[in-house]
């Protein structure tokens, strides 16, 4: 069994896993972080942005006026923003029979893997997974799309320029292979391949493996899967949470006993907690209004944010804010407000029962209802003449490089009276405000990560108790900013397998038994005898059948009866008749009970001489020598073939047949 | 040989009060706990003493699963878990969870309020007994306990109506519960996979129908809405206020917006908002076009249909009314009824099937008469319609089941015996399975032949697997051996030197030996060696080796060669091999450019090894 690790970000995963004959691809997280090392996409034109100077380089060598620009003493290519895949040369990718997808966040990069790449295989998530995965990649295109860029920079790809360029550019890998946005076309052709599953159902992959989803606790049906045949289990564990927030509590019981678990996507901000973040959130928001100024909220359109608008629905009237406007801008804000409310089924129990009423499970509903939030799909039309300030906006894409966000950075950037507050945790809010800087607007940084930390996933792992831990090298030691925080970092024992980016990991994993099926003819047939209280055994000889990976075992057919052959045939021609072998003995022959059974069957001249071992029986008349030990009998017996085989029939019937 | 027992303690040949047991490896499942609404004394509901005489069933059931929410299917739940005692699991799906108690007190109320029975559940009773209910999820594997597991799968027919398969090792039973095999205008249409079940037990309310195609029906029913309406006639259409009403207002809506029409469409109150909102909520389980468009409109917010009010009913001009119960045996639909009845220009539509017993029935078998509560009569003046929308699979809706499912054995509930009967015979002939279709408190058994699952070791597999090559030929079988232990529950089959390694067994060796003699003046290691030569070049494909400390091996058969002091060309053959030995043939070991030709065959074949000496 063996591991392809084709990320190397923790959050956003994608390991190919091969087993028993399968082989499966656990998420394909798509590594946004490239975004950073590029301009921001501006939906109205920027004088600032397009002023920026180019980046030339000390000595002058290198100058890619068109690629390069600067701002405040950081460099930024000047292109569509491109995106760093999954590795694709580690192994075929048109192998992969099945992806299992954990969460929406963990699928963007699925365009890249089903299109183009010769898979033909089918993709396993749960319906939320599926249409919150599928806006969240039509905001990601219409958000490119909107702004179409004619330049795509490749220059300061090559290898000698990219070399010369300041960090982190000049540390940025495989820049070659990062890639502009998908299409529409190629979202909708990639998520047609998605077949749905519910929680704790059980998938049969070509009657090898099952895989099945169990809930995560961490957002809409995002899922952990068990990949497992009837003796081997493989825990893959994403994006989990224990905290009730809105989705279904996390199933850990059905983790035990796995064999490998594959750790992934624990929390990006081990130190932040999310309540104590989530206070913080609403406190500056309501003083960044009282102050007068607007506050902004990158963020991606779904998940936290439905936490944020429960959490500002009660605290609103409290922090009397009843008048002021929050804004949802997504091309799906609508999409994504209206789908939230019919997942009864994924919902943590609570929302559930508000279902039951019925009510919608999110109070947002009622946020919409009496106009305290309304959502419009951009900035342009009718968002615009309805638009008033001091409001809070919530917007894409939490990198600031693309989406409506980039618009109100502009906007907003000046004033120190408005407040940006991060509450994504994807990215380095420094790296995200770069291309902004200088700024007088006041950054607040609560990043809200639910995912399981550190402490949680250790009294986790104690309880489900895996055989073997596999994770992403960054689990294994502390974060480089933190190096004597021992507690930010799985200590396990035997210690976790690391892997990172283009890791192969040869799993500890020995398979000792299969499932095979007694068909019941042959399974009335056969004849148990009694070895030791409790147990028994029967020696079994049957037909193998192997049909999809399923064993059968059925009665030997009786031979139809051989034709009387004319010709005599050679005898080294004759094929050799396949019988049945001769069982194994067990067992010990008694040295009084076998000489009496010598004598009923007529052997009387029986000499018996003690050796160091055993004895050695000389039957005088026929020259004949039987050597009885504990662990074995030997029988020298020249040309009398009647005789040797009544002794053996004689000897048998004190062993034990296996 | 084990068995499955499916007794109906309802809907045996009969439709209403569905309540279904089934035994199936130790275990026990109800399915459905239903009301019969033909009847208003004890047969209404199942016969629970059928199960025990002293009361509380919890130990006599395993769990209970409830298909939807008609109340032909779940009317008694709340009697039996609280009145007569279950503390058991009760499985239905999320929208069955959330309906279902409503359209019990509803149905409490009508019983209880109007009727003024007493000795009924109460309102305390249906939350009690819903406390006890796990909701379902579809494609979910639910473990009931260790060994039984519970799967549901969509059914069409109503908001969050289910199928349930039942497992218990390797037997398995399918109840379909009330199902649809066509997409309506609302629901989806139902699905299985092949899950070979060892009984199918399907409801057979159109067991001999086979309803022509879905756009003709809903043509005609408009066609007769509208032609009652231009001729000024009021038009009742009783319905369930979950399901059918749903389809019939966006029929008529769509209708009323493409034809500019103008005369009011009143839904009866109570339910009617809300019952849009579960359609709202449970949008996901509707059908594909309307799930696809919710965001955008939501085919639940009807523009032309308003709520009712009694004093409507006198109203005058054409109008129509969807009003609640469905079989005209309460209510405001009887209600409404009784007003309007006497009237030849008005209509009322019977979408659904009417339980025999109430005025729905009664009135579409063309009673004209109908005896009223308190010996009055009523005249039945307005035209009857009937139109089958009630969302049943017909009889080419359930061969289709059959075809997706391969069960070994199938079973009748929810029909009429006579139209089973049909189907059975159909059903028998064109699968060649059994169908059986008992009456209440009749058993159904059927034997089931499950195969033994064993753990094999994969040393063995792979070594049977390997003598195979990679693909098994099914012309030439091969027989494998192992020994199968058998400790506490598990089986274990592996190879016997296995099994002697961990039954802690010590292993006897038996061997045989027997000396040959043969003429050859070579010295004793030279004799083995031409032995050895002559046997390398005759027995191709067998391993013969000659080993350093003065044997050959052919296979596990031990050569040694020995002379006497004194004659040292007669040579002494020992020949020596172990009870296990392989069959195979020696032929003709021959040192050839000796004189003295001898032949020696030693022929170990199967049983028997015989040295034949010729000169």
């Amino acid at each position: 069994m063996k591991l392809y690790c084709l990320s190397g970000h923790p959050t956003l995963p994608c390991n190919v896993l091969k087993f028993k004959s399968t082989t499966i691809m656990l998420d394909c997280g798509l590594d946004t972080t490239s975004v950073l090392n590029f301009l921001p996409l501006p939906l109205v034109h920027s004088p600032r942005l397009s002023k920026l100077p180019s980046w030339v380089c000390k000595d002058g060598t290198i100058n890619l006026e068109k690629e390069l620009k600067e701002c405040a003493g950081r460099v930024f290519v000047d292109s569509q923003p491109e995106f760093c895949l999954p590795e694709r040369e580690l192994l075929d990718l048109s192998t992969i029979d099945v992806i299992l997808i954990s969460n929406y966040h963990c699928m963007m990069a699925l365009p890249y893997i089903t299109e183009h790449t010769g898979f033909t295989g089918t993709v396993y998530a749960t319906e939320p997974t599926l249409q919150i995965g599928r806006l969240l990649m039509e905001e990601l295109v219409k958000f490119m799309e909107r702004v179409p860029k004619a330049q795509s920079a490749t220059c300061w790809k090559n290898k000698e320029i990219q070399r010369m360029l300041p960090g982190p550019l000049k540390d940025a890998v495989d820049v070659w292979t990062w890639k502009r946005s998908y299409s529409m076309q190629e979202v909708n052709s990639a998520l047609s391949k998605v077949q749905l599953v519910g929680y704790s159902q059980k998938v049969e992959l070509f009657g090898a493996v099952q895989v099945s989803p169990l809930s995560s606790g961490y957002s809409l049906g995002s899922s952990n899967w068990i990949i497992q045949s009837h003796h081997e289990k493989v825990a893959y564990v994403s994006g989990s949470s224990l905290l009730t927030t809105h989705p279904q509590p996390m199933d850990q019981s059905s983790l035990k006993n796995s064999d490998v678990l594959i750790l992934t996507g624990l929390t990006q901000m081990p130190t932040a907690n999310p309540d104590g973040m989530l206070g913080e959130f609403c406190s500056n928001l309501a003083m960044t209004i009282r102050a007068g100024g607007n506050v902004l909220v990158p963020c991606y359109s779904s998940g936290v944010i439905y936490d944020l608008l429960e959490c500002l629905y009660q605290f609103i009237e409290s922090a009397n804010l009843g008048t002021t406007p929050f804004y949802f801008i997504s091309p799906v804000a609508n999409s994504s407000l209206e789908f939230s409310q019919i997942f009864a089924e994924w919902l943590c129990h609570n929302k559930q029962s508000k279902v039951y009423l019925p009510e919608p499970p999110f109070p947002h509903a009622e946020l919409i209802q009496t106009n305290k939030l309304k959502h419009y799909p951009s900035i342009h039309g009718d968002f615009s003449s309805e638009f008033r300030q001091p409001c809070v906006v919530f917007t894409g894409h939490p990198s600031l490089r693309f989406g409506d966000v980039v618009h109100f950075m502009e906007l907003w950037g000046k004033s120190g009276l408005n407040t940006i507050i991060f509450t994504e945790p994807d990215f380095s809010y420094l790296d995200a405000l770069a291309p902004y800087q200088p700024l007088a607007m006041k950054c607040v940084y609560c990043p809200i990560d639910t995912r399981l930390n550190f402490h949680q996933v250790s009294k986790l792992l104690k309880e489900v108790q895996p055989l073997h831990v596999v994770c992403p090298e960054q689990y294994t030691q502390p974060p480089l900013t933190q190096s004597h925080r021992s507690d930010l970092m799985l200590e396990l024992q035997p210690p976790p397998m690391p892997y990172r980016r283009c890791s192969v990991l040869n799993l500890p994993f020995r398979r000792r038994y299969e499932r095979v099926y007694i068909l019941p003819e042959l399974a009335n047939s056969l004849v148990p005898s009694e070895i030791k209280p409790g147990v028994s055994m029967a020696t079994v000889s049957a037909v193998l059948h192997s049909k999809d990976n399923k064993h059968t075992l059925q009665s030997v057919p009786k031979p139809p009866p051989v034709p009387p052959s004319k010709k005599r045939k050679r005898v080294m021609e004759e094929p050799p008749v396949v019988l049945a072998p001769k069982p194994l003995l067990s067992g010990a022959v008694p040295l009084e009970a076998f000489l009496a059974t010598l004598q009923k069957h007529g052997i009387t001249e029986v000499k018996v001489e003690e050796t160091a071992d055993g004895h050695i029986l000389h039957l005088q008349a026929d020259d004949t020598l039987i050597q009885l030990e504990e662990d074995g009998t030997h029988i020298v017996c020249d040309n009398n073939e009647p005789l040797r085989t009544t002794l053996r029939d004689l000897v048998l019937r004190f062993l034990q047949k296996l | 040989m084990p068995e499955i027992k499916v007794t109906p303690l309802g809907a045996g040949q009969d439709v209403g009060r569905s309540c279904i047991l089934v035994s199936i490896g130790g275990k026990n499942i109800m399915l459905d706990c239903g009301m019969h609404m033909g009847y208003n004394d004890d047969r209404r509901f199942p016969d629970f003493s059928y199960i025990t005489q002293n009361g509380r069933l919890t130990e006599f059931l395993d769990c209970v699963i409830i298909s939807h929410f008609h109340l032909d299917h779940c009317g008694a739940l709340p009697f039996m878990s609280e009145m007569v005692g279950y503390d058991g699991p009760i499985y239905m799906t999320h929208p069955t969870k959330a309906i279902c108690p409503i359209l019990l007190e509803d149905f409490r109320k009508i019983t209880v309020d109007k009727k003024g029975e007493t000795n009924f559940f109460t309102s305390q009773m249906i939350k009690d007994c819903m406390k006890k209910v796990v909701p379902l999820n579809l494609h979910q594997t639910v473990q009931v306990d260790d060994e039984l597991e519970i799967k549901a799968y969509y059914a069409g027919h109503v908001l969050g109506a289910a199928m349930v398969q039942i497992k218990v090792g390797s037997e398995s039973v399918v109840y379909t519960g009330d199902y649809n095999m066509t997409p309506d205008r609302h629901l989806g249409a139902a699905w299985i996979d092949k899950c070979r079940p060892d009984i199918l037990i399907s409801e057979s309310t159109y067991a001999t129908t086979i309803r022509d195609s879905k756009r003709c029906r809903e043509r005609d029913f408009l066609k007769k809405v509208h032609e009652s309406i231009e001729r000024g006639g009021k038009v009742l259409i009783p319905v369930f206020a979950l399901g059918r009403a749903q389809e019939l207002c966006i029929l008529l809506e769509t209708f009323w917006e493409r034809m500019n029409l103008k005369a009011p469409i009143y839904f009866s109150t109570g339910l009617t908002e809300k019952a849009n909102h579960y359609y709202k909520l449970f949008i996901t389980w509707t059908n594909q076009k309307i799930r696809k468009t919710f965001v955008q409109r939501n085919m639940f917010e009807f523009k032309h249909i308003k709520a009712f009010d009694r004093s409507y009913a006198d109203n005058p001009g054409p109008m129509v009314v969807f009003a609640t119960p469905g079989m005209l045996h309460a209510g405001q639909s009887l209600q409404i009824f009784k007003k309007w009845a006497g009237n030849e220009k008005n209509m009322v539509i019977m979408p659904g099937y009417c339980v025999q017993g109430t005025i729905g029935h009664k009135i579409l078998n063309g009673q004209r008469k109908l005896e009223m509560e308190g010996r009055s009569t009523l005249d039945v003046k307005l035209q009857v319609e009937y139109m089958s929308f009630s969302a049943h699979a017909d009889a080419k809706g359930i061969m289709q089941l059959i075809r997706m499912a391969e069960p070994r054995n199938m079973l009748l509930v929810h029909g009429e015996a006579v139209k089973m009967e049909f189907l059975k015979g159909k059903i028998e002939q064109e699968f060649s399975i059994d169908c059986h279709m008992p009456a209440n408190g009749e058993t159904a058994t059927v034997t089931t032949n499950p195969s033994v699952p064993v753990d094999i070791s994969l040393n063995l597999l792979k070594r049977e697997m390997a003598l195979g090559g990679p693909l098994p030929d099914p012309k030439k079988p091969r027989t494998m051996h192992g020994t199968l232990i058998m400790k506490e529950n598990s089986l274990k089959l592996v190879s016997s030197e296995q099994a002697l390694k961990e039954l802690g067994l010590n292993e006897h060796q038996l061997r045989f030996t027997c000396r040959v003699q043969l003429q050859d003046p070579h010295s004793d290691p030279d004799t083995l060696n031409r032995i050895y030569t002559h046997l390398k070049s005759v027995l191709k494909g067998y391993t013969i080796q000659h080993l350093p400390d003065g044997t050959v091996m052919v296979e596990s058969i031990v050569i040694k060669v020995s002379s006497s002091a004194e004659d040292t060309s007669t040579k002494v053959l020992l020949l020596s091999w172990s009870y296990q030995v392989k069959h195979f043939y020696f032929y003709n070991v021959i040192s050839s450019n000796t004189r003295a030709v001898k032949r020696l065959i030693l022929i170990a074949i199967n049983r028997q090894i015989s040295i034949v000496n010729h000169d």
